[in-house]
């Protein structure tokens, strides 16, 4: 409906103010909409690396006093939460959000109240998560929260139903934006494009919201039981009632492992759009690269116990975990090689996103190897909790998921801002940030053989740990600065002239064909797509680059009203779980009055005019 | 520098080179990492390490193949904006082919002694077993010996060339109890057994900490193993025998007393009293720290006897601690000053460990290590 062109219909003067406070709050546009997941999200992930900071100087030397063991055990699982839930997962969903609609040629997301929905939901829940420092009770036990520790017996404390609820807030966030881009993608393509002629990105997007849709549920029915554990009193994970701790990490990792295809997914199709790009070459192998997309995403329901196979399971089900495990490596070795495919005998244009998407491949190859390493449970059995783990899954997270989110950045920061990050700076927070990562991460590989556990708050002098643990301390200050010359960068070019073309790069897909930034109706004209690189062709039949696009006037265009009851529905529902937390104190009132917001927000939602055509300011 | 065991000597393995990288990090020895996992010493843990040593292999040799393709692509594709638009290809089945199936033989390769592996680590050997219980507990590790009817806490005593089968489970928390030179990790779950079985080929104190985030403690619940040859272990054996329960303390002790997190009550003495081995002749220092043992409500967390130990206490037993070479599970070295300052104040050395500072003088703590000493 939100693309329909209507050239006849009644203008309404319903669109508000297009800048101020009040219009950020109101908007339904996907593309402020991701400003504000890409600015909260970047917000969160300098948070979750000021935590890896304050941990990294606690273990730069032996029984070291800086840290008290809760404040550790509090930022160590703060750290793990909040760049998982709060930082990868909703920088992924900022590109959904801008990208998605303008690959696909639509001029919004499906639902594009749900979606701001989505968005105040997840700011809610992240600051819920984070509110609990002020309290002192931050969440401590652990970003997995293993039962029974996580009983009211061995946690009385408000930490951990800070991390339950804070998570349940988030899960709300996340399905409802996994419904919202699944129906988009399938939905409102322009005329002509197939599913395979879909950019990669949007594919791997695509799959990512199925993973979404699959695994939050299961996460979800997890805390709902832990939950019960902790407000009334139930026993699911406590083995004195007959429950059992162990129910609690089959069901976390069923989420749990796919959640990490959530994480890097995306971060494979920002590398599938950047490399064919800066190479001047179509990307190598299509259709393996989709269907391998497809099949990692489908084996990663059926890995789980991967992560258990110090728990005894016996021999039959650890062969099976560890050959399934083994077979990932299959698809995701194919996608590694169809990007060396891609380069190979390509153009190779040095500019700053090619340097971070080379950098992810040749940094996600090690982590990868060592996945293989842990894929065998005689082996892992040495491997499994210790610093070993932290270096694989870093080397995924990091050298994978961010690298690749940072070169979507530097890609597509003159679509989004219109205006071109400065090239040297980008490349010296590329050097700063491969060398800062490596000597952070790499040691954790040795000093996790020579027997170094994962989150301990220390650890003594005699067992050797002491100069690996203080060349990865250096090595996280310099991934600081790393960050800070990308902060310069943004300070220093938002000053400067809008400068971006609408194709800066020679792009192949459809947001290079429109202005930079893109206008609020997105396309002037919806456009028809005849091949997998549409402007790639358009160019190549025109015979040189385009004429700079005018962003037209919108007129006739339909667009939806901007609106506040989404946030009014954000913030019943982040009241329904945070008076559920606090009932056991002031009584089941405040549940009611939650519930009470909710259904007005939602009331209100459902019966206001949703869309309107586009009126001209001028 | 390398004066491994003979019995631990391969010829490959990542060990050299990993262990050169932290050599030249470090400069120093492999003596400086007692906690090693890359260092086996039983058969059990040499199973996994030399799959790791396969893998690791593979895992390089895909790697300097992988990273050298992608290096020569950088350097080799370099191009200008001006440079003539290259072929464009789309694909090539027969590449995608090959690079799908290398892979999949690679993954062959190592799937082969993985699965072999899986069922020799997951089949306990049959024969002369050794069984050992193995308590977890929130911050401590519980040995029994239901063989000899035996108890200690945070060493692990075992004897060499005999296999020993671990039965696990825990008094509160999931633990993991993880002795690197010994063998891998198995998960320590209440009310649920695990096993974990080994042969240790050398003797010796190894190191090992609790691998599984148990709690605000969880970095110092640490342990050691000494392995010794089966004569000093048969005469450890014999030696522990003797520290049986004594009239005295062991009635005061009490049926009524309750644990902390098992809610269970504590087990009254039930074998015959024995010698009270551990008291040396007419030490003032002694008498004044027995008294000071009860008075102080130490022994309703701690038992002194090896032998018919009760369980579900909340602190470990300290029938031989004075003979243990380290105290509060397994990190603080057991000198008198130590042992003195950790009486006195285990809430600044060890946060939120279940042990309450009692208020202990420095005099009384002088006697309570004087008698806790004498406990060997």
């Amino acid at each position: 409906m939100a693309t329909t062109v209507l050239g006849h219909e009644q203008t309404l003067p319903a669109h508000g103010a297009k800048t101020g406070l009040w219009s950020w709050i109101t908007t339904v546009d996907h593309k402020r909409i991701g400003i504000l997941y890409g600015a909260t999200a970047f917000f969160f992930f300098l948070l979750g690396g000021l935590e890896a900071l304050l941990i990294r100087i606690q273990l730069a030397k032996p029984d070291n006093n800086f840290l008290s063991p809760e404040a550790y055990n509090q930022l160590f699982t703060m750290h793990g939460t909040s760049m998982i839930f709060l930082a990868i997962m909703p920088l992924s969903a900022m590109f959904f959000n801008f990208m998605i609609p303008l690959q696909i040629g639509a001029r919004d997301v499906a639902f594009p109240r749900l979606n701001a929905f989505s968005y105040w939901v997840f700011l809610l829940g992240g600051l819920y998560l984070n509110v609990s420092w002020l309290f002192g009770a931050a969440p401590d036990a652990g970003w997995f929260g293993y039962a029974n520790l996580t009983s009211k017996q061995f946690s009385p404390g408000l930490n951990v139903d800070f991390w339950v609820i804070g998570l349940q807030i988030l899960g709300v966030s996340s399905l409802a934006a996994a419904v919202n881009f699944f129906t988009t993608v399938l939905n409102l393509r322009a005329p002509g494009m197939r599913l395979m002629w879909m950019p990669i990105f949007t594919w791997m997007s695509f799959i990512t919201q199925i993973l979404l849709l699959l695994a939050f549920p299961v996460i979800t029915v997890a805390l709902i039981l832990l939950m019960f554990d902790r407000f009334f009193g139930t026993g699911f994970y406590v083995p004195a009632a007959g429950g059992d701790p162990l129910l609690w990490q089959h069901l976390f990792w069923i989420f749990g492992h796919p959640e990490v295809y959530i994480l890097i997914l995306p971060a494979f199709g920002i590398i599938s759009e950047v490399l064919p790009v800066f190479s001047r070459k179509p990307l190598f192998g299509y259709a393996a690269m989709v269907f391998s997309g497809i099949f990692i995403a489908f084996l990663g329901f059926g890995v789980w116990s991967h992560h258990m196979f110090a728990t005894g399971m016996g021999p039959i089900a650890d062969t099976y975990f560890s050959l399934a495990t083994m077979l990932i490596a299959i698809p995701t070795g194919v996608k590694i090689f169809n990007w060396l495919g891609t380069i190979w005998g390509g153009s190779l244009q040095y500019k700053t996103p090619l340097y971070f998407a080379l950098g992810f491949i040749a940094m996600f190859i090690i982590g990868g190897l060592s996945g293989v390493m842990h894929a065998s449970p005689p082996a892992d059995l040495q491997q499994t909790d210790t610093y070993f783990i932290v270096a694989h899954f870093h080397y995924v997270m990091f050298g994978g998921s961010i690298f690749g989110l940072t070169a979507g950045a530097y890609y597509w920061w003159p679509k989004i801002f219109g205006r071109m990050l400065d090239e040297g700076l980008g490349k010296l927070h590329f050097w700063l940030m491969l060398i800062g990562f490596n000597l952070t991460f790499f040691p954790m590989h040795i000093v996790g053989l020579l027997g170094m556990p994962r989150r301990t708050y220390t650890y003594p002098a005699a067992l050797g740990f002491d100069t690996l643990n203080l060349v990865e301390t250096v090595g996280a200050f310099i991934l600081m600065v790393a960050f800070l010359v990308f902060i310069y960068n943004v300070i220093k070019t938002t000053r400067g002239p809008r400068n971006a073309p609408a194709d800066p790069w020679n792009g192949a897909t459809l947001e290079w064909s429109i202005p930079s930034p893109p206008p609020e109706w997105n396309f002037g004209q919806t456009p028809q797509v005849h091949s997998r690189d549409p402007l790639w062709e358009t160019k190549r039949a025109r015979g040189g680059p385009l004429p700079e696009p005018s962003p037209g006037t919108g007129a006739g265009i339909h667009i939806p009203n901007p609106s506040y009851w989404p946030v009014v529905s954000a913030i019943g529902v982040t009241a329904i779980f945070a008076s559920l937390m606090m009932a056991h104190k002031t009584g089941y009132w405040g549940v009611i009055v939650a519930v009470s917001i909710l259904f007005f927000g939602l009331y209100n939602w459902l019966f206001e005019k949703g869309y309107s055509e586009f009126t001209t300011e001028h | 520098m390398h004066h491994r065991p003979a019995a631990a000597r391969r010829p490959t393995g990542p060990v050299p080179l990993l262990l050169l990288l932290a050599l030249a990090l470090t400069g120093c020895g492999q003596d400086r990492y007692p906690q090693t996992a890359l260092q086996p010493l039983s058969d059990f843990a040499r199973i996994g390490d030399h799959i790791q040593d396969q893998t690791f292999y593979w895992a390089l040799g895909v790697f300097i193949l992988v990273e050298g393709a992608l290096l020569y692509a950088i350097f080799r594709f370099r191009g200008r904006p001006d440079d003539p638009e290259p072929a464009q290809i789309h694909g090539n089945t027969t590449i995608e082919i090959i690079w799908t199936l290398i892979p999949a033989l690679i993954l062959a390769a190592i799937a082969v002694p993985t699965v072999k592996g899986i069922f020799e680590t997951g089949m306990t050997p049959s024969g002369q077993l050794l069984k050992i219980e193995v308590i977890g507990h929130q911050w401590w590790w519980e040995f029994r010996y239901p063989e000899y009817n035996l108890t200690t806490a945070n060493e692990l005593h075992i004897p060499t060339g005999r296999t020993v089968e671990l039965l696990q489970h825990s008094n509160d928390v999931v633990h993991s109890f993880w002795p690197p030179r010994i063998a891998g990790k198995r998960d320590v779950f209440p009310g649920r057994q695990t096993r974990l079985w080994f042969k240790a080929d050398s003797a010796g104190l190894f190191p090992g900490q609790c691998a599984e985030f148990c709690g605000i403690q969880h970095a110092r619940m640490a342990f050691q193993v000494r392995a010794s040859s089966p004569e000093e272990f048969d005469a450890w054996v014999a030696h522990m025998r003797t520290l049986g329960p004594r009239p005295a303390a062991g009635a005061q002790a009490g049926d009524s007393l309750k644990t902390a997190s098992a809610g269970g009550t504590v087990q009254g003495p039930q074998a015959p009293a024995q010698a009270d081995t551990a008291r040396p002749a007419a030490d003032p220092e002694y008498a004044k720290g027995e008294q000071l043992f009860r008075a102080k409500g130490c022994i309703g967390c701690h038992s002194l006897q090896a032998v018919d130990a009760p369980h579900g206490l909340i602190g470990p037993n300290l029938a031989n601690v004075g003979a243990r070479e380290y105290i509060a599970a397994g990190w603080l070295k057991n000198t008198d000053e130590n042992l003195e300052h950790w009486i006195r104040e285990p809430q600044s050395l060890k946060k939120g460990v279940l042990m309450p500072n009692l208020g202990v003088t420095a005099d009384e703590a002088k006697a309570l290590r004087a008698y806790l000493r004498a406990h060997k």
